[in-house]
């Protein structure tokens, strides 16, 4: 006789139809995974694990590489050759080439028309599709959450359990509803949307949990703007985020690469249409947003949690409820050299970048050429693609000459300045308005300070070469 | 993996919270392709200055910090990124088990595959830990407590498998190859 049904999550429908064994008490789950995407840098142990064992790549066929932190921004030279930051990088990138030629796994490499920044790229090839589980060694491995599967980031030693088993021993997160009323303002983005979210939670907030993004503010997001919100779900300490897959997935998925075609796409959209959370599913923990409330945001401090309105004034550590907190805040200002009181708009900057898994797809570029066009950038600006597919779509455009015009760099596709370690970087005690994820100490180069925004924001500041509202850029439409 | 059960020896203490892995290690130091000598990229520019000095004041530079097993943290340790290097500096460097009132879910994930023994307690007997630097505590995983300075134990939460594997030297690897029949039936099932 059937169990009388009970009302599920979104996440509890991928999740347990990918048990191969359920949790015990004494035991986690067996997790098996649909896709497994691969980087040079967190897979090098990983396969020399593999070798140890002399064992094989058990799925090939649901594994899936390409390489993106190490690689250069800048083009081939003269001689052919392409100018790594230095022999380690070139090596680890080799060592990836010759690691899916032995294990006979599918690489888009330094090259291939399809490279890009794994979280791009992914999706990109309709490798990612509602329902699965995706993991790769990579904390923004949260992004392909955007289409309903259940992703997360793994270390090496579970990357090598997922090239060895295609499973990986899981305990079962709890779930965090966050439900977005209303909608977004003009000049009002995902991104700002993201960090106002995260600056609710903590970045410590989402421990442990699954986060679900809901609502009308939800679904009125471009496939993009819910990859970014997606991609941050991590720097509020979640593994995952989801949303809910409806026609704009589908319509974003059709025709890829990766995905069915004619009748087949048909049936498995037909699947995917289940796949959202039951009215009457409960989760662990619910917050509510308001969207309409949320203004183009700014970070001041050393974690993405640390953010204000970009028209909005620093907060006093004094004010803080304990002493941790206090210590916590107070380091943060004295890193990036900004006071208690003090606001943002006007300070001058050094450098702009507009990139990374978060904010390096088309739709960003477009937005970055809005408040470029017809402009001159003040200060250092990189535009770096999050693939080659970005950044062919983006020169059939014409954006890369409205880049070029105002006086940005139009790089090559990688993770570039996110995560400074190609080469590029800025420099000790520089700011940087940057749309990456993280604001961490160094993370853009020792000694560097990370103000992260969405890419209006950021192109706004490389006109002004200083903090400025976009909004403004934004009427002008 | 070495069988492991318990850790003795001396704290160092790092109040800060949200001490994230691209402090525990700067990316810079991820392009290599084994895991060997990470222990001198650990908290790099915590530790060393521009030209590479360390700095004086940093606590792991501190002579009474030499040969600390234990490290004592702010809350919500090992935020952000994935990178396995940060449990190997801190393991490469001498740390056995590392104490907070919140660890980051993949740090921990990542850190129980290497044996470096996350410990996450109650506000009270952190603040205890936080208050006497240098103390000499044991992290005890058979009966799942952490001694105090000035007497007496807590309790803390580990997961049993985890605990199980940490104990008996077992890999999780070695475990999920065990599971290639229930894992290929539920292949031939979808």
């Amino acid at each position: 006789m059937a169990e009388p049904r009970k009302p599920k999550t979104l996440f509890e429908k991928v999740w347990d139809a990918h048990l191969v064994r359920a949790e015990t008490p004494d035991a986690p789950a067996i997790l098996y995974v649909d896709l497994h995407l691969v980087h040079e840098v967190t897979s090098p142990q990983a396969f020399s694990a593999l070798r140890e064992r002399g064992v094989k790549v058990r799925r090939p066929d649901k594994t899936l590489a390409t390489m993106d932190h190490s690689t250069p921004t800048l083009p081939r030279g003269a001689d052919g050759r392409f100018p790594f930051v230095d022999a380690q990088a070139e090596a680890q990138v080799r060592a990836l080439e010759r690691n899916a030629a032995d294990f006979g796994i599918e690489l888009h490499g330094l090259g291939d028309e399809a490279r890009g920044v794994v979280h791009v790229f992914g999706p990109e090839m309709g490798a990612t599709q509602p329902g699965m589980t995706v993991v790769c060694g990579d904390s923004h491995t949260a992004t392909h959450g955007a289409f309903g599967a259940l992703a997360f980031g793994v270390g090496t030693s579970e990357v090598s359990h997922v090239l060895a088993t295609q499973c990986l021993l899981q305990r079962r997160p709890r779930t965090l509803a966050v439900r977005v009323e209303g909608r977004l303002a003009e000049g009002v983005s995902a991104k700002d949307l993201i960090l106002a979210i995260i600056a609710k939670l903590g970045v410590g907030g989402g421990t442990g949990h699954v986060l679900e993004y809901l609502g009308p503010a939800v679904r009125g997001l471009s496939m993009e703007g819910r990859m970014t919100v997606c991609n941050m779900s991590i720097e509020a300490g979640a593994r995952a985020g989801l949303v809910a897959p409806d026609d704009v997935t589908f319509q974003w998925l059709s025709g890829r690469p990766r995905t069915p075609k004619g009748a087949a796409f048909a049936g498995a959209v037909a699947g995917w249409r289940l796949l959202s959370s039951d009215e009457d599913a409960s989760y662990d923990r619910e917050v509510v947003v308001d969207a309409s409330a949320v203004a183009p945001w700014i970070t001041f401090g050393t974690n993405p949690g640390q953010g204000i309105p970009v028209n909005g004034v620093i907060p006093d550590p004094a004010k803080e409820a304990d002493a941790a907190s206090r210590g916590s805040l107070e380091a943060a200002l004295l890193y990036m050299g900004l006071a208690p009181g003090q606001r943002l708009l006007g300070h001058p900057v050094d450098a702009v970048f507009i990139g990374s898994c978060t904010n390096g797809r088309l739709e960003d570029m477009r937005e970055a050429a809005r408040a470029l066009r017809g402009q001159r950038v003040k200060v250092r600006t990189l535009v770096v693609p999050g693939s080659e597919g970005v950044k062919r779509a983006a020169e059939a455009e014409g954006l890369d000459r409205v880049f070029r015009d105002a006086g940005a760099e139009w790089r090559e596709p990688g993770c570039s300045m996110c995560i400074a370690m190609n080469g590029d970087h800025i420099g000790p005690g520089e700011y940087c308005v940057s749309t990456s994820n993280r604001n961490f100490e160094g993370r853009q180069g020792a000694g560097g300070r990370t103000l992260l925004a969405s890419p209006l924001t950021a192109a706004a500041a490389a006109v002004a070469g200083a903090v400025a509202d976009p909004r403004r850029l934004a009427r002008r439409g | 993996m070495e069988p492991i059960r318990r850790i003795e020896g001396r704290t160092v203490v790092l109040p800060r919270k949200n001490v994230d892995t691209d402090q525990i290690i700067p990316a810079r130091f991820l392009k290599v392709t084994d895991k060997e000598g990470l222990g001198r990229a650990l908290f790099s520019d915590w530790r060393y200055d521009a030209s590479g000095a360390p700095r004086p004041d940093f606590v792991l530079n501190r002579p009474e910090a030499a040969g600390s097993r234990i490290l004592v943290a702010g809350d919500n340790f090992g935020c952000g990124s994935s990178r396995e290097h940060a449990p190997w500096a801190l393991l490469d460097y001498g740390f056995g088990a590392v104490i907070s009132t919140r660890i980051a879910d993949i740090f921990r994930s990542n850190a129980l595959k290497n044996g470096l023994v996350p410990v996450v307690l109650d506000a009270e007997s952190h603040a205890r830990l936080l208050s006497a630097p240098g103390a000499e505590v044991a992290v005890d995983l058979e009966s799942g407590t952490v001694t105090l300075p000035g007497g007496g134990t807590a309790p803390f939460a580990i997961d049993a498998f985890a605990r199980t594997c940490l104990m008996n030297g077992l890999d999780e690897l070695g475990f999920l190859l065990s599971q290639e029949p229930a894992i290929a039936a539920y292949e031939g099932a979808r």
